[in-house]
């Protein structure tokens, strides 16, 4: 693969266009949210509202270099997982930075945020941060490992580890689609999907009722508007993932648009069923649940 | 109102000692080296609080408060009967979060801070802890008679009467309780406030911050945590 | 069965006249040295299983504080108070935290309140609700709380206060009562 200058602005570009839409669509999903209870819900325009104000805020407390580094982690790891997967599949502007391998560098992304964030949060010094956080890398742990084995096994079966092979694989028709020709994996992936998303009934570790906020608990301002900036832009990103190893990839935005709402959708409908697990009950339901699964996927090959 | 009773006189002498692990002590080391340790001193950072000057565009300054009058957090710390009043915002009925107000659980998220109800001594000095760790701008209102002129517990021994010697007050909502709707109509206002500029609460707390601390310190007797915290 | 159980006991404890409220609810008045005794006996033969409440009344003219230790049958729906007085200069009271644990916060308060000491209860020396308090315990009758909190809290003036009664029939009966 060649590099060239203009890939840089064009990644710019696919960022700025994710992080709008990822500004947009929570806004909308909790709108729905609201209108669902019967509320008239949030402007969908808040969250710009909110990212300006978090920025304007006056006064900064910093505990140190990594606290400063670990809102930074976080979104190296959203816009890395985001650049290194195509966004949108056969576009010379959006296809990123993808190469030979990328699925594992990809795997590796998710877990990097979580990670740095585990360092920025450790350095704040608040004790329920650090309780938080550690409860948040157990939990994505436990919910990472079905979907590792499910990546295993889609590699089996593509006979690759490039996600734009693999997207051009699953092209043609509907049943091409990873969902239909491997769906034990498909289901495998979809545990480790709902348990990262940060969304009930997996999301002990950041709701603002249980041990105060977790990992963020001490971040405010510039820091929480960055955050905030990966809060949208990272879910985004894993389920372009997601959309590109198991729903067939996207070839133009309004696709991707549709796909990535529905597939997020997922696990707002789940969410919003179920009551919240604590983090040994969850652990606890992915080892027992989402792993066999996937041993079963890669069987299955 | 009955007069200032002459016969009793509160005691003014005894003096609350230190809480022990904040007293300054000597530890010895390991390897024998004696260390003087002043946890007041040594564990908290002493510096008061500054004044933060505006924008220098008044363009900006006017766009950055659209955005703080429209994305309004709430700390979520409720004292006296008040705190009851706050819940139903949240409810269909009157639906707070559509005028982009939140509430959130950490006071360094928070630009808020609403005082329902009374404020015992004890409470008083959570709340000073909570307010001073929230980022400026930041604003504080008051609810209910309690905070205004101590309410029904005018002569209580335990509770505050007039919350603004203690903290920037920006907005009281008077009522023995608010109704959720006056609540509304105070957030209302208080966003016309901070679009016009004058939400600026914590300048007025820098400013005077002397004088706050000498009111704060004259009720709460164990002082046990630094005079600013954050 | 009030009345039964007081005739039952009567013959063993020195006990004072009972008190009958209501059918099931009568207090009586018990020596202190037999408090325990009375209340181990209620609890594991009379199926008094329950301590509903202990508090404390200041008889400031009798110079002496009056303890209630209220204990209830759930089964057969009675309820006991036991009044004991303490000595209102030197106020000691017996603890009870072994026979009920419930019993060692409200020792603990009516330390704090009242300034009656209960040795060997737990913690009963810490703060429990007041934090840093210097003056005497504010529920005794000589502590003016009024006067304390106008020498201690900044007011707000113009405050007014109407008597219900005289504002109502002010305003009712502007020309006096008819
Ligand atoms: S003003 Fe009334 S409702 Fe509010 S805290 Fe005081 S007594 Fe309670």
């Amino acid at each position: 693969m060649t590099f060239e200058w203009i890939q840089i602005a064009y990644a710019a570009l696919t960022l700025f266009i994710v992080i709008n839409y990822g500004l947009i669509m929570t806004a909308v999903v909790r709108k729905i949210g609201a209108r669902v209870g019967g509320r008239y819900g949030i402007p969908v325009w808040q969250n710009y509202i909110d990212l300006v104000k978090n920025f304007a805020l006056r006064s900064k407390i910093s505990h140190g270099v990594m606290f400063y580094l670990g809102p930074v982690f976080r979104l190296t790891g959203g816009i890395g997982l985001l650049l290194f997967v195509p966004t949108i599949y056969g576009s010379v502007m959006f296809q990123n930075f993808s190469f030979a391998g990328d699925l594992i560098l990809a795997l590796y992304f998710i877990f990097f945020g979580t990670l740095g964030m585990a360092l920025g949060a450790g350095e704040s010094g608040h004790p329920l941060a650090a309780i938080g956080v550690s409860r948040g890398l157990a939990q994505v742990t436990a919910a990472e490992l079905p979907l590792a084995l499910a990546v295993f096994a889609i590699s089996l079966q593509y006979q690759t580890l490039n996600i734009t092979e693999i997207v051009a694989a699953q092209q043609g028709s509907i049943f091409n689609w990873t969902l239909f020709t491997n769906p034990v994996a498909t289901v495998a992936a979809m545990f480790a999907f709902v348990g990262t998303m940060m969304r009930s009934p997996f999301d002990v570790v950041i709701a603002p009722q249980e041990i105060p906020i977790g990992p963020p608990t001490e971040y405010h301002s510039a820091y929480l508007a960055l955050m905030q900036t990966n809060r949208v832009l990272f879910p985004v990103a894993k389920v372009v993932i997601y959309m590109n190893l198991f729903f067939g990839g996207a070839t133009n935005w309004a696709e991707f648009s549709i796909k990535v709402f529905s597939i997020y959708m997922v696990s707002v409908l789940i969410g919003v069923v179920h009551p919240r697990f604590r983090v040994e009950q969850s652990i606890r339901f992915f080892l027992k649940w989402g792993l066999p699964v996937g041993v079963l996927a890669i069987l299955m090959v | 109102m009955k007069d200032v009773d002459k016969s009793f006189r509160k005691d003014t002498e005894t003096e609350i000692p230190l809480r022990e692990e904040l007293q300054p002590r000597t530890v010895t080391a390991p390897d024998g080296q004696k260390i003087e340790i002043d946890p007041l001193q040594d564990y908290f950072c002493q510096e008061p609080p500054k004044v933060h000057k505006q924008s220098y565009l008044k363009i900006v300054e006017d766009f950055y408060n659209w955005a703080r009058a429209n994305s309004l957090w709430i700390l979520g710390f409720g004292t006296g009967c008040g705190a009851i009043e706050m819940r139903p915002l949240m409810t269909p009925r009157f639906d707070a979060y559509r005028y982009g107000i939140q509430w959130r659980p950490t006071p360094r998220q928070a630009n808020l801070l609403v005082i329902s109800g009374y404020l015992s001594v004890k409470t008083l000095k959570r709340a000073i802890r909570a307010y001073e760790q929230m980022p400026s701008p930041k604003y504080v209102m008051g609810l209910g008679s309690c905070t205004i002129n101590g309410g029904m517990y005018w002569d209580s021994y335990n509770t505050i009467k007039k919350l603004d010697e203690y903290l920037p007050v920006d907005l009281y909502i008077a009522g023995c309780m608010p109704r959720p709707e006056a609540l509304l109509a105070g957030f209302m206002e208080l966003k016309k406030k901070i679009r016009k500029g004058e939400g600026e609460g914590a300048n007025k707390y820098a400013e005077n911050f002397d004088w706050y601390k000498a009111n704060q310190k004259s009720v709460i007797k164990d002082w046990d945590m630094p005079d600013y915290n954050w | 069965m009030m009345r039964d159980l007081y005739d039952h006991m009567k013959t063993r404890y020195r006990l004072g006249d009972l008190t009958e409220q209501r059918a099931n609810l009568a207090f009586v008045d018990v020596a202190q040295d037999e408090l325990r005794a009375l209340l181990v006996e209620l609890r594991d033969v009379h199926g008094f299983t329950h301590l509903v409440l202990l508090t404390a009344v200041d008889w400031i003219e009798e110079g002496r504080f009056q303890l209630t230790y209220m204990v209830n049958n759930r089964t057969a729906n009675l309820t006991l108070g036991l009044r004991v007085y303490l000595d209102r200069k030197s106020p000691v009271g017996n603890t009870i935290h072994d026979l009920w644990p419930t019993a060692a916060t409200y020792q603990r308060e009516l330390r704090e309140m009242f300034g009656i000491s209960f040795p060997g209860s737990p913690r009963v020396d810490e703060e429990f609700i007041l934090e840093g308090w210097t003056d005497m315990p504010p529920y005794r009758r000589d502590f003016d709380t009024l006067a304390y909190s106008q020498q201690t809290y900044a007011e707000r003036g113009g405050r007014e206060t109407h008597d219900p009664r005289d504002h109502m029939q002010k305003k009712l009966y502007p020309e006096g009562r008819p």
